[in-house]
């Protein structure tokens, strides 16, 4: 990978939607448990994540009390919104005062539109577990119909994510955030595919070591589509799904004072080190008698194409 | 929302394994017995069918959860006589303390039900969960079950019953302590676990294997584990790496072929967590410390398909007899 790439991510919402639990969970190592000892954020807090080598997330999580924001809109702006790659907002669907929270929204749109105006913009509707589940969906499409309709007089995109700290759907939103960001992601795909074609996998997963979050997976492209029609049958969540397991079994592997390095499960679906930040997930088709030898070394000749 | 089990008959088996939840009001014990019940299951169809080679435990359960509400007012307790059969019947009485309330009341009604149980069933097991320890703070927790194990002991001492065996466990349903003390308790009810247990001995000493447990795969109460001591944290680790397994093997699961599980993982520092389905819906998982991967997983994969020969064996031998 080339490239020295410092992205700036703001991380911005009302107070109490869950912006530092998010960041807590993710970069951290936090359990959705743990996240209740969090207290408010003062002003804005900065932390620095090298992610994949050499690309550096430089995340802004901006607390959201009424006196920092207004803080943020007024004297803060030029150095708060200039220079942005990403902005995650995030809204709390228990939320009472809607209203306000897309009132903050369009603020940092209207910012965003002057300093940096090429900026990626992402929603996340944050706390869905607390919704029933059987309007969960319905509510998700008012809002974006809300939130897309107001950020495209501001010239914006925008990608909306339902998420809970409870479940998967955190890892699928901050996977795609963070995938955005990958400048090199076609070779990634590209060397993914040539690799899953060599040992005849049924898909291989590529994470991201420490935050185990999807940095591309085999089937994601136009092979999903094709003939096969063994991958319909399987879990359409199951990226985020794996990122959860493995995170969890990542954090109980602290208990032995120690971290995870590799794992094989009969034999067919085998994790383990790609580099020094990638991890490698491949599944093999379950009839076919394989030899973890075999794919041990197959995989370590494929190292060096993903350095 | 405690909803109190009212068992109708007490059961016409005097040797029934039952496990008798008490305490005061708000003590936790409808939790428990939910979490227990709920997990329960599995080992219960597998006591009812598998290894079930003592022919005393055919039981349509294993374990009956009884919750019997005690009044947290009334200091003067008297179990009527439908009570002292109750008592006789069961196996472990299992005394519920909030450690996070004020515990001297359950302490004066603790030491009555002992004194009364004992005197119906001097066989009954006694064990208090020092329960919600999860708001106290490490220190206190000691300092809490040092203080109810004094003044329990001073109780029984002035009621002259001091020869009662009482175990205490530091419980909580947040995390794993409920299991690790109901597995505790349900391993002193089966008497026949030994032999599972020598089995395990065995298996370790030949496989370089630290630690190993045999898992009941949906409830996570461990049946039996070999006799070196049991560290918390290694049961956890142990437990979590079930849920890693069968979570993993779902989202890819070839529903055609059943074959059992196997899986390994390796941890940075050496440690190896292995994971292999046994009959019945148990799983043996161990802990092994040792670099070399390759050589080891052959020696362990072979040593364990002994053991389950074994198991084999002895639940052939407990439909046949």
């Amino acid at each position: 990978m080339s490239g020295n790439s410092k992205k700036k991510l703001l991380l911005m919402g009302r107070s109490g939607s869950g912006k530092s639990s998010m960041r807590s969970i993710i970069f951290s190592n936090y359990s959705a448990f743990d996240t209740r000892r969090l207290g408010a954020t003062i002003d804005v807090e900065h932390s620095h994540l090298r992610f994949l080598g050499n690309m550096t997330l430089n995340l802004w999580d901006c607390g959201g009390q009424d006196v920092f924001m207004d803080n943020y809109f007024t004297n803060q702006k030029d150095h708060i919104f200039k220079m942005v790659e990403v902005l995650i907002h995030v809204f709390d669907v228990e939320s009472k005062e809607v209203s306000k929270d897309i009132d903050v929204f369009v603020k940092s749109l209207k910012q965003l539109k002057q300093f940096s105006p090429n900026a990626k913009i992402f929603v996340l509707l944050h706390k869905m577990d607390l919704v029933q589940i059987d309007r969960r969906e319905e509510l998700f499409d008012i809002m974006m119909n809300k939130l897309k309709e107001t950020s495209k007089v501001y010239g914006f995109d925008i990608v909306g994510f339902p998420t809970s700290i409870w479940d998967e759907s955190l890892y699928k939103a901050w996977s795609s955030i963070v995938c955005s960001l990958i400048p090199n992601m076609n070779q990634y795909e590209e060397n993914l595919t040539n690799l899953q074609k060599i040992i005849e996998a049924q898909e291989i997963i590529l994470f991201e070591k420490t935050t185990f979050l999807v940095i591309c997976s085999s089937n994601s492209g136009q092979l999903i589509s094709s003939t096969n029609n063994n991958f319909e049958k399987l879990d359409p969540k199951r990226y985020e799904k794996i990122s959860n397991i493995m995170k969890n079994f990542k954090q109980s592997s602290t208990k032995l004072k120690s971290q995870f390095h590799q794992l094989n499960l009969n034999n067919n679906l085998f994790i383990m080190e790609l580099s020094s930040n990638l991890m490698i997930f491949v599944v093999l088709p379950f009839d076919a008698n394989n030899n973890s030898g075999l794919i041990q070394e197959n995989i370590k000749h494929a190292k060096k194409y993903f350095q | 929302m405690e909803q109190p089990q009212i068992i109708a008959e007490p059961s016409n088996d005097p040797e029934r394994a039952t496990i008798l939840l008490m305490g005061l009001r708000r003590g936790g014990k409808s939790s428990i017995c939910k979490v227990v019940f709920h997990n329960m299951q599995p080992l219960d169809t597998l006591y009812l069918e598998s290894t079930s080679k003592p022919t005393t435990e055919h039981y349509s359960s294993l374990i009956d959860l009884a919750v019997m509400e005690l009044p947290g007012q009334l200091n003067y307790f008297e179990p009527s006589y439908d009570s002292e059969k109750l008592f006789q019947s069961v196996g472990a009485l299992v005394y519920v303390i909030d450690s996070q309330d004020e515990y001297l009341n359950a302490l004066t009604n603790l030491a009555m039900i002992i004194e009364y149980a004992y005197k119906v069933n001097p066989e009954i097991h006694i064990e208090v969960l020092i329960h919600k320890v999860d708001g106290l703070s490490e220190d206190f927790r000691l300092d809490t079950q040092r203080d109810i194990m004094q003044r329990i002991g001073d109780e029984l001492l002035d009621l002259g019953i001091e020869g009662v065996q009482v175990s205490f466990h530091l419980t909580s349903i947040f995390d794993h302590s409920i299991y690790e003390a109901f597995s505790r308790i349900v391993q002193k009810l089966i008497y026949e676990l030994p032999s599972l247990e020598n089995l395990l001995d065995n298996l370790v000493q030949h496989s370089k294997i630290e630690k190993s447990f045999l898992f009941d795969i949906n409830s996570k109460i461990y049946v039996a584990t070999d006799s070196s001591p049991v560290d918390l944290q290694t049961y956890e680790v142990c437990a979590e790496f079930i849920d890693v397994t069968v979570d993993l093997n779902d989202l890819y699961e070839n529903k055609i072929s059943n074959q059992p599980l196997k899986c390994s993982s390796v941890l940075q520092n050496g440690y190896i967590l292995t994971f292999h389905t046994m009959i019945r819906g148990l799983a043996l998982v161990a802990l092994i410390k040792d670099s070399d991967v390759d050589t080891t997983m052959a020696v362990v994969d072979y040593n364990v398909e002994i053991f389950n020969k074994a198991l084999k064996e002895i639940w052939k031998r407990s439909i046949l007899s």
